[in-house]
This record gives C-alpha cells, sequence and structure tokens, in this order.
C-alpha cells in the first residue's frame, strides 16, 4: 500500500488529531533559530522540487512510535535519523526521514525537545535500521533515547562522553 | 579432574553448542578493505552474533560541514566515499543548487550523467576485483583494475585528480570537456562491452563461484525496508529502487535504461546486479555523448553562496546505493547543519541479523557482496 502525500496528510489527521494544516507549506521551511515551535502535531504537503521531500510532519515525542509505526504499516523505509541543535531557542530537534522503496515517497517527521534534557522513546522496535541512527544521535547530540538497547558511542571512541554536534561544544 | 573428564566435558558441552568464543576480526584484516572490526561470537565454525565497530576512521565531516563555507567544505564530500567522489560532490552541490534556486547549464548536467557512470563503473571494479580477490580468485583483479585504469585516465584529463575528483562545481563544472576527453569515453564503452562479455566467461559462471554464493547470505526486500538498505542490497532483493528513477535528477529522466534486478537477496544476485549496472551505465554514457548539446557549462553564480533559512535534501544513486545530503541554513554563508546520509552505513547495520548463524567462511564472502566502503560508515 502506497499512499500519494495528500492521502498520507489525510490519514495523518485521521489518525493523530489537533491542529492538521494541509495548506501548502512556505518555501522557508521549518528552520531559522528564531522560528517558534509550532504546536504538534502537524502535517503538511511540502515542494519536493524544493525541499526534497514530498511530507512533512511535527509531532511531539509521546507520538514518535506510533508515527513510525503507521509509516512502517504503509511500507516505508528508514532512510536516516539526524538531530539538529537550535542554540538560540534553547531546543533539540530530532528529524526522522523515510523514504518509500516502491512508491518512492519522502515523509520526514520533526519533534523538537527541550535543549535541557532532550529526551524522546527509541523506534528501533519499529526499525531496527533505526538502532545505529538513534546511537549516532545520541553520541553527537546527547539525545536521550529511551528503551534503545545499547546507547554507547558507535563512532567516537567508546569512552566519549562529549556530544561534539552541539553548537556550544568547544574541544 | 583426570584428562578424560576433562576431555568428556568439553566434548559434551561442545555437543550441547554450549561453548562459544569471541574471534575478533579487524580492524586490520584484509577481507573488511579498511579499518573496520567485527567482534565475532562464535559457535565453532558458526557465527552466534557479529557486533560490526565501526568508528576507526571518524574524521567528523558533519562538524567541518557546519564551520566552513558550501565552496570550502565541497571537497570534504569527494572523501567520504573515495570510490565513488562524483555521485557524493554531485549531491552536494545538487543540495545547494536546490536551496539556492541555481539553474545548471545543460551541457554541465549531460556532463555530470556521464562522468558519475563512468566513476560507477570504475567502483564497481575496483569491488569486483576485490571481492573475487577475498574468495580466492587473483586474476580478475588485474583485468579489473586495467579496465579502471582506463576510466582513471580519462577523469583525470578533465579533472585533474584520480579518485577524490571535486569537479562538479555550484551551477555548472570546474571546466568544460574536450573533443578528446568525449572520444576517449566513446572508444572507452566500445571496448568495455566485449570485457563484460568476458567476464560472464571467466568468473560468473564459473562453478566455484556460484558454490560461495549462491543461496548465501539472504537479504529480502523486508529486511532492506526495515534497515534502510539501498543500492545493489535492495535490488538483489528485487526490489527496483534507483534514486535515479525515484527522485529523478539531472537529465537521467531523459535516458534510456534499464533497473537489474535479481529477486534472490543472496550474495549471487547482488553480483549479478552490479555486473548488469555496469552494461547499463554504459548505455546511459553512449546516449549522453549522441545527446549532448554545445553551451556554456557553468551558471552566473555569486561568489559566497548565502542559502535561504530552512533545510533541503538531495539524494542521488551512489555506486552503493542512496546517498542524501541534508543541509539545515540559517540564512548566513556558512551551513547550519549539514547531515550526509550514506548508504554503506545502513547496508552495514543489517550485518549482525543476516550474518547469524552463518559459517564465518561465508560471512566474510557475504560482507564483501554488500560492497562496504569504511570511510563511507565513519565519515
Amino acid at each position: 500500500m502506497s499512499l500519494p502525500p495528500e492521502s498520507l496528510v489525510q490519514q495523518f489527521a485521521e489518525r493523530f488529531p489537533r491542529a492538521v494544516d494541509t495548506a501548502p507549506a512556505s518555501d522557508a521551511g521549518t528552520g531559522g533559530s528564531a522560528a517558534p515551535m509550532q504546536p504538534p502535531p502537524t502535517c503538511q504537503v511540502v515542494d519536493f522540487k524544493r525541499r526534497g521531500v514530498h511530507v512533512e510532519a511535527a509531532v511531539t515525542a509521546e507520538l514518535v512510535v506510533v508515527v513510525a509505526r503507521w509509516l512502517d504499516e504503509n511500507g516505508y523505509a528508514l532512510d536516516t535519523v539526524t538531530g539538529v541543535d537550535w542554540l538560540v531557542s534553547n531546543e533539540m530537534e530530532v528529524v526522522y526521514d523515510f523514504f518509500h522503496p516502491a512508491a518512492f515517497w519522502r515523509v520526514a517527521v520533526r519533534v523538537r525537545l527541550p535543549r535541557a534534557a532532550p529526551g524522546l522513546p527509541t523506534i528501533s522496535p519499529v526499525f531496527p535500521g533505526a538502532n545505529w541512527h538513534e546511537r549516532e544521535t545520541h553520541e553527537f547530540f546527547g539525545i536521550v533515547f529511551q528503551g534503545h538497547p545499547d546507547l554507547s558511542p558507535l563512532l567516537l571512541p567508546e569512552d566519549a562522553d562529549y556530544h561534539p554536534l552541539r553548537k556550544d561544544y568547544r574541544p | 579432574m583426570s584428562n578424560t573428564a576433562v576431555i568428556a566435558a568439553a566434548a559434551s558441552a561442545a555437543a550441547a553448542g554450549a561453548e562459544t568464543f569471541v574471534l575478533n576480526l579487524g580492524p586490520q584484516h584484509p577481507a573488511t578493505h579498511g579499518v573496520l572490526r567485527v567482534k565475532l561470537t562464535m559457535d565453532g565454525e558458526y557465527i552466534t552474533r557479529a557486533e560490526p565497530v565501526p568508528g576507526y576512521i571518524h574524521r567528523m565531516h558533519e562538524k567541518m560541514g557546519e564551520n566552513r563555507t558550501c565552496a570550502q567544505f565541497l571537497p570534504n564530500t569527494s572523501r567520504i566515499d573515495y570510490l565513488s567522489a562524483m555521485h557524493y560532490t554531485h549531491a552536494f552541490v545538487a543540495a545547494v543548487e536546490r536551496a539556492a534556486q541555481i539553474e545548471v547549464p545543460r551541457r554541465a548536467e549531460f556532463v555530470r550523467v556521464i562522468t558519475s557512470e563512468l566513476n560507477r563503473i570504475s567502483s564497481h571494479l575496483v569491488w569486483f576485483g576485490a571481492f573475487l580477490l577475498d574468495l580466492g580468485g587473483f586474476t580478475p583483479l588485474l583485468y579489473a583494475f586495467d579496465d579502471r585504469e582506463k576510466i582513471l585516465d580519462l577523469l583525470e584529463r578533465i579533472t585533474g585528480a584520480r579518485l577524490t575528483y571535486c569537479y562538479y562545481r555550484f551551477g555548472g563544472l570546474y571546466n568544460d570537456v574536450d573533443a578528446e576527453f568525449l572520444r576517449g569515453t566513446r572508444e572507452f564503452t566500445q571496448y568495455m562491452r566485449p570485457r563484460l562479455a568476458m567476464y560472464r566467461d571467466l568468473v560468473t559462471d564459473n562453478i566455484i563461484l556460484r558454490k560461495r554464493l549462491v543461496g548465501i547470505g539472504i537479504v529480502d526486500a523486508e529486511m532492506c525496508r526495515r534497515y534502510g538498505a539501498t543500492g545493489p542490497v535492495i535490488r538483489g532483493a528485487g526490489v527496483a529502487y534507483d534514486v535515479r528513477r525515484a527522485e529523478p535528477y539531472s537529465v537521467y529522466p531523459e535516458l534510456d535504461f534499464r533497473i537489474p534486478t535479481h529477486p534472490e537477496g543472496d550474495s549471487m544476485a547482488r553480483y549479478l546486479v552490479r555486473m548488469e549496472e555496469m552494461e547499463q551505465s554504459l548505455r546511459i554514457i553512449e546516449q549522453a555523448l549522441d545527446l549532448i548539446p554545445e553551451g556554456p557549462v557553468q551558471a552566473k553564480v555569486p561568489k559566497t553562496i548565502k542559502l535561504p533559512p530552512g533545510d533541503t535534501c538531495f539524494a542521488v544513486e551512489a555506486a552503493r546505493g542512496r546517498f542524501m545530503v541534508r543541509i539545515v541554513s540559517d540564512g548566513k554563508d556558512i551551513p547550519y547543519r549539514v547531515k550526509l546520509r550514506t548508504p554503506s552505513f545502513s547496508n552495514l547495520s543489517l550485518f549482525e541479523e543476516a550474518s547469524r548463524g552463518m559459517l564465518l567462511a561465508d560471512a566474510l564472502a557475504f560482507m564483501g557482496s554488500l560492497d562496504l566502503v569504511i570511510p563511507d560508515i565513519d565519515r
């Protein structure tokens, strides 16, 4: 089963009610350190030619696992998981990228977390490929993936207790 | 305890499969082709658990990306996967072009396709030689590197580099190709086709090779999906996923080519996919040579490119699969965040699950069939 972007947004609205915005996204995207936190969950179709994704969703930390399971049921594959440190607005962002191996849609799911204690549940039981991506995001940003089997550093030395992709990291 | 009692205890433990031991493979091991370590828990010759330990050549490319301008970071991208540098620089320049809305001249796009496909063949040739070397065949390596040398000479002519090319620039190319390059490339495609036929006779139909690869290292479509494996790994599991089709870029939509797939999901399927891909790359190059227009190869771009705030992704089909760049910008001339999604990382992450219960010798053949490039994993 592979839904076109519009139906995916529709289904998202039915599955995760509350603020849903189906209006086309502004080309500026969701970045910008001064941008206020959006009231999640939202899901919208964006211009692929400008952004490289078809659907962008923003959800709360509690919803991450159900959203991942929903995309899993729809036949999506995990592309990557990564973080962005928004130092000025005192937030951490986790970005999950998905692609559909047969229908070729691209979906990005974003979660904003408080910078002081960034934590959210792991999706590695749903997508085992997330195991390494989450380990990497943990070592580089200090974001804790609750329930992850092993959050020891993957690419950094095994005793690394620093998070080099944080914007306030000084070697 | 008497000697016979010790022997009896050991024999019964071994018979019950209760005795395992830890075997360390790498980080300096010829079969890993780079500095990759695998912690193996062995039950005799069989693997109970294989835990890859990457990171030995981690260089923090992503941090380097966020403390220099896009132009300064560009040469880094060709050092991530040193065997498919063209594709990696392509993804990065195209991500910047997409964010800054730069139009690339058509001639430049055709040259990008030609050089990318040449690079794909040279990358597959290295894999072909090294993989067969792992399996105990020395001769194919010499043949493959001989052919690859022709590609390196062609690319050196126009780029000045033999491996870590930095030929694509934001909005075009470093310089135009000359008639000699186009003639040499045409000649190479005519030379390469009979060579591929020769490889088929020399290697592909070899009974020893088939015994080592058929039915070994099964990775099915579902496992690829759960781990995000792409490239010849997912196509060797019967899924026609190729970024050149899935997220069309450059002038690929104008060219006619087939995406080779094999449904078996074993090491042989991945082998066959790569061999057929070289043929398709030749087809693409020939068409691009026929269609290449005259014209400029570089668009007018500002000296320092300031990306508008927001984030942009761009994916390409590299030799090992889906490579994606995500650039997050806050409007300054230095990117706020650069994420590099590399194919070898995801392709290796399934190794632990797929190698369970495998013979050690088969696991090494399986690892070779994944075509790992270690700096691509470690970044």
